[in-house]
């Protein structure tokens, strides 16, 4: 592996840091725009002796992994959008067995099969769920190719350390584009999983790992203890980007590729003496809701942003939940067309107006 | 002098309970998996799928690593071990719902990559956890909860035959129909089973045993009666035998 920086496309940067990782299993079905992650572990895995399965649907490739993780190996499935929605099953499935797996989402645009524009309206899909019952899919946006490497890293490790299954929510616009970055040593401790992963009962008892649980007493401590997972995972393994904060007035929020041309248009809007930041949480599952509650203390609006309808708006609004005079805007479009810094800049300084209105009455920026 | 002519195999566990109906063969079906473990001596480096349905429990009765798979994915999920551990035994243990109808898809096409796995279906012609619905199997004529009339082909088209099917999939290198209706069936099946097991660890490719077996509680029927039953119109439909051995070729 070569450690320089290297022009990198992001589809291709996830699969190497899979492999550097210590990925021994991967199982997928093509979609765009993740097919590159697929085709590069096709030649790649079988040359070191790693398994690669084309599956012949996403249903199965979920449950691959599923019987992948229960052998306490990495194990990693990539896909997109609609065929993400048909893993939702086996995501409840995982998380109820506390299986360790990796999960990558490269999101294209919606509803249905929509096209393969990029886009962020999977951020309920990745963060809410489809599938039943309590539990959450660990989720990290990543905003670089860089990022890809690094929070590929970071999924894996969660996932083994934290035994859950964690989702690396990209887009299309991430998935497909080539920037410099480089593929560093997988920087995270091995986590030994050999005393619950099944191997076989030799000199021990047979081991099982199953969601079902006839006892309403046991489900419940199970779930609940699930959940416990979950706080520690955003008290320790929490991920996101402060910039500008201090002093300003009005916070973007943002995620994933449009919070790096959401964080051009704030430099921007700083140069013209106007007082805004950026806070991007990387760590989407759970949400960061008492940073956002922090931020939302010493400010007087926010201005979200997203390549959807309006979805991490909701975990904003939720986190602000008790804080008075706040104004919170939106900014978004559903698919396909990104924004430029202009756009979101003349948003900001619609938004600081009539934040500032609100506050003293008169227009005075 | 006493002598000590049966005995539980070392692959069911000491304090298992039954979770089967009275009556049901799947008791006598997971004896023998058991047994066949136990001979071939791999209890200790094999790991069981438990399905959705009547076979919900496994890791009551065998003592084997197990994993529970979604309804009907247990051959994708047998897929994952697999890959990811060649050196170990892996099998699933499913009913004809979970194999043949929602997880029709996940069979053929582990079937058909030949993955190193044994696959055991119950056919019982019904969906018995549920409580006696009409599934893949059921006979023509035969009255369900969900077939009040007998199943009619206008309605629910016709019975699928499982064994036809899989021995034309490539990856397949021991299909066969066994039942439990006799002292003789029963070795016939063993002998499969076993045989099915064998292709696995000969890396030949999948092994495959349908079961006939019977639901009494559903079919509402006496054990005997049940057992006719297989042995008269299930076994008219979908017939015992071997249908495909690739490993006494070898």
């Amino acid at each position: 592996m070569k450690r320089e920086k290297q022009l990198l496309k992001g589809n291709y940067a996830i699969a190497e840091a899979a492999i550097e990782a210590g990925c021994q299993s991967y199982f997928g079905y093509p979609i765009t725009p993740q097919s590159e992650i697929g085709e590069y572990l096709s030649t790649k895995m079988p040359e070191l002796g790693r398994a690669f399965v084309s599956s012949e649907s996403e249903v199965a490739a979920i449950n691959m992994l599923l019987g992948a993780g229960s052998t306490g190996v990495k194990a990693m499935t990539s896909s997109s959008s609609c065929a993400v929605a048909l893993m939702q099953e086996g995501l409840s499935f995982i998380a109820g067995d506390e299986i360790p797996c990796v999960l990558v989402s490269v999101m294209r645009a919606g509803p249905g099969l929509g096209y393969i524009y990029p886009s962020q309206g999977d951020y309920f899909q990745a963060t809410k769920g489809g599938g039943n019952g309590d539990y959450k899919l660990v989720t990290y946006a990543p905003a670089s190719v860089q990022e890809c490497i690094d929070l590929t890293y970071k999924c894996f490790y969660v996932s083994q350390k934290y035994r859950t299954p964690v989702c690396l929510l990209a887009d299309g616009m991430l998935g497909q584009m080539m920037e410099p970055a480089v593929v560093g040593e997988y920087p995270y401790e091995e986590i030994d999983q050999s005393d619950w992963a099944l191997s076989g009962a030799k000199d021990r008892e047979p081991r099982y790992i199953a969601s079902i649980e006839r006892d309403q007493e046991t489900l419940r401590q199970r779930v609940e203890k699930i959940f416990e997972k979950y706080n520690k995972i955003l008290e320790k393994e929490n991920v996101f980007e402060k910039y500008e904060i201090e002093g300003a007035k009005l916070v973007i929020t943002a995620f994933g590729s449009i919070a790096r041309i959401a964080k051009a248009a704030v430099k921007m809007a700083r140069k013209n003496g106007l007082e805004v930041g950026l806070f991007r949480p990387v760590l989407l599952n759970p949400f960061p809701e008492k940073i956002v509650k922090e931020i939302a203390q010493k400010i007087d609006g926010f201005l979200d942003i997203e390549l959807n309808c309006g979805q991490m708006l909701q975990d904003i609004k939720a986190s602000i939940a008790g804080v008075a005079n706040i104004t919170v805007e939106f900014y978004g479009r559903p698919a396909g067309v990104m924004m430029t810094v202009e756009e979101i800049y003349k948003q900001i300084e619609i938004t600081y107006k009539k934040m500032i209105e609100k506050k003293y009455g008169t227009a005075c920026i | 002098m006493e002598q000590l002519v049966y005995k539980k195999p070392d692959s069911i566990k000491d304090d298992f309970k039954i979770t089967f109906c009275p009556g049901c063969d799947h008791g006598v079906a997971v004896r023998l998996v058991a047994e066949v473990l136990d001979e071939l001596g791999v209890r200790e480096r094999t790991i069981g799928i438990a399905s959705v349905g009547c076979s919900v429990f496994s890791y009551d009765f065998f003592n084997v690593d197990i994993v529970e798979s979604a309804h009907g994915r247990s051959l994708a999920v047998a897929t994952g071990v697999k890959r990811s551990k060649p050196d170990k035994v892996v099998f699933t243990y499913q009913g004809d719902g979970d194999l043949a109808s929602i997880g029709l898809a996940e069979t053929i096409h582990a079937m058909t990559r030949g993955e190193k796995v044994t696959a055991i279906c119950i056919n019982n012609t019904t969906y018995g956890m549920t409580g006696g619905q009409a599934g893949p199997t059921t006979l023509l004529g035969q009255v369900t909860t969900t077939t009040t009339k007998g199943r009619c082909v206008e309605i629910s088209g016709y019975p699928l035959k499982i064994c036809e099917i899989l021995k034309e999939v490539d990856g397949t290198a021991y299909v066969a129909r066994v039942t439990l209706d006799s002292p003789q069936a029963i070795m016939n099946a063993k002998k499969s089973i076993k045989k099915a097991f064998e292709a696995q660890l000969k890396g030949l490719g999948t092994g495959f045993v349908e079961i006939l077996a019977t639901c009494p509680t559903n079919w509402k029927m006496t054990p005997k009666g049940a057992h006719a039953r297989v042995r008269g119109e299930m076994s008219a439909v979908f017939k015992p035998g071997v249908y495909k051995d690739r490993v006494s070729e070898v």
